[in-house]
């Protein structure tokens, strides 16, 4: 089986852009990564197109409607917050198994603001309040009560988490803000559910990213090696069996497999992983994926924020981006997005955010109800 | 055994708010689960095959105690329009097994007054809401267990 490379990747500026249809979103992504490998549609043999909220709508078409409607195959797909992920995963499996040698994938949402989640179906009354909370920030706020439960993790730690991510994207021009936010302003902006505030809940923002992926006989054809990207692992999981996952989303068992899972197919420990663009949906949540993804004992993960090892310098830096609570959490673009966060590391092209000599990074996505995404990628050689 | 009478005068006439809320027709409500009978995994609800060792046609239903304690929780200050904030959004282990998510009343949405692992119970009131037709519900909530 061929190794796969993304030989071109980029992602819109993350904002709010009401007035540009879904399609258009994720038509301008295609053609920054078409451009970005210096290629055409006419060299695309199939679209993997990841959106959430139009699931149902047949957006890969439509994009295709607004880049070139070659005929091409084209797969829809939705897994939550790992839908992106997922569409990168589904053309890295087409690849894989030899029946393409490069395929475009695109992830796309557009959001409106407030909360997500909720209880409650169609029939009967509504849940949210006499059933506890279905609303994600309340949801990942016992995720993360369950981490200080267990290990005495601190609201100032879980607030910490969200001035680290906002302090990255002061150097990330195409993240939704660019604002430093002291420790301060976190704890002390509107508590939403306690213990996550306004500012340790990812932002709503519309986006759009691209991936172009191939096989590496067709990226050596292309002339692309020079700037291709390895993927040295890509792996997905759901939630197994845990007592008490029917009520409280498992998203650490998952993740746990996962990462096991993926750092066994890439060949490689967590100690060689030079930077992570992990799920921080919440604050509370990337405290949780340290221990997950191995980057340090569960018990230590507060320690280990604290200790800047996954700021910018450090020794693992975590989501330089400014994650998904700065650089914004358009829920189908996410995952695509992380892997062109990556990607642009590992080129060597992230300017002022850059992590040095990076050599492997890994990106992570959760979807809630549980999915897990992971990859390991690797520079070009 | 099954919750107090005075928890459940109330409950005669109204429908239950999850399908999990049993109700007899005397009045009586409590927590329903499943058990497999293959591997012992207790669930919340009905079910037919375990999602644990998937064994099919094994579960059996049981009551589930209204008795536990406070695993978790996240206390709500931002909620849907016309939800009264704060609350306390609470998962509860019940004794003997089976887990359930609801609403902790009767303390302070204050974290230095609530303590993961403080011991709980499940109480039936009559849902402060109806549903389009007019129906009343009954909703399950917990309190503290002194």
């Amino acid at each position: 089986m061929s190794d796969v490379y993304v030989v071109g990747a980029d992602m819109i500026k993350f904002g709010r852009f009401p007035a540009i249809s879904v399609p258009k979103l994720g038509a301008r992504a295609a053609h920054m990564a078409l451009d970005d490998a210096g290629l055409t549609m006419n060299d695309i043999q199939a679209l993997y197109s990841g959106n959430l909220v139009q699931a149902a709508a047949m957006v890969g078409q439509r994009i295709l409607a607004e880049i070139g409607q070659t005929g091409i195959p084209v797969v829809n797909c939705a897994n939550a917050c790992a839908t992106g992920a997922t569409a990168f995963r589904e053309g890295w499996m087409s690849i894989k198994a030899g029946v393409y040698d490069v395929v475009l994938c695109v992830g796309t949402e557009q959001m409106g603001k407030g909360l997500l989640g909720g209880g409650g179906g169609k029939k009967g009354i509504p849940t949210e309040g006499l059933l506890g909370s279905g609303t994600m920030p309340a949801v990942f706020a016992e995720a993360g009560m369950e981490h200080q439960r267990k290990y005495g993790t601190t609201l100032e730690q879980f607030a910490g988490v969200s001035v680290k991510n906002h302090h990255h994207s002061t150097m990330n021009p195409k993240a939704m803000y660019q604002i430093e936010t002291p420790l301060e302003t976190v704890m002390n902006a509107e508590m939403i559910a306690y213990p996550n505030t306004k500012l340790m809940c990812s932002v709503n923002v519309d986006g759009a990213a691209a991936a172009v992926i191939c096989s590496e006989q067709k990226a050596r054809e292309l002339g692309l090696m020079s700037r291709a990207v390895r993927v040295r692992a890509s792996v997905l999981t759901s939630d197994p069996y845990q007592e008490r996952n029917l009520q409280m989303p498992d998203v650490n068992t998952c993740t746990q497999r996962a990462a096991s899972t993926a750092y066994e197919a890439a060949g490689v420990g967590p100690d060689e992983i030079d930077l992570v663009e992990l799920h921080d949906c919440f604050a509370t949540a990337e405290i949780l994926h340290y221990g997950n993804l191995g980057l340090c004992e569960p018990e230590d993960a507060g320690a280990f924020l604290d200790d800047g090892q996954t700021t910018l310098g450090g020794k693992c830096p975590v989501n330089v981006s400014g994650g998904l609570l700065s650089k914004g959490h358009p829920l189908g673009a996410t995952g695509i997005a992380n892997i062109y966060e990556i990607c642009t590391h590992l080129r060597g092209e992230a300017g002022k955010r850059q992590v040095d000599g990076a050599k492997l990074g890994l990106t992570h996505v959760i979807g809630l109800g549980s999915a897990c995404g992971i990859h390991i990628l690797e520079r070009p050689s | 055994m099954s919750s107090t009478a005075s928890n459940n005068s109330e409950a005669t006439g109204l429908l239950p708010i999850a399908p999990f809320l049993r109700i007899s027709d005397q009045g009586e409500a409590h927590l329903e689960g499943s058990r497999c009978k293959s591997c012992g995994a207790v669930f919340l609800g009905e079910r037919a095959t375990c999602s644990k060792c998937t064994t099919r046609d094994q579960m059996e239903a049981i009551e589930l105690s209204n008795r536990g304690e406070l695993y978790v929780y996240s206390i709500v200050f931002r909620s849907f329009p016309g939800v009264e904030v704060p609350y306390v959004s609470a998962v509860v282990d019940l004794e003997g097994g089976g887990t359930v998510k609801g609403t902790l009343l009767n303390v302070d949405p204050d974290p230095e007054k609530i303590r993961m692992g403080m011991p709980v119970e499940v109480i039936y009131r009559k849902a402060p809401r109806k549903d389009a037709e007019g129906n009343e519900y009954l909703t399950y909530y917990f309190q503290p267990r002194g």
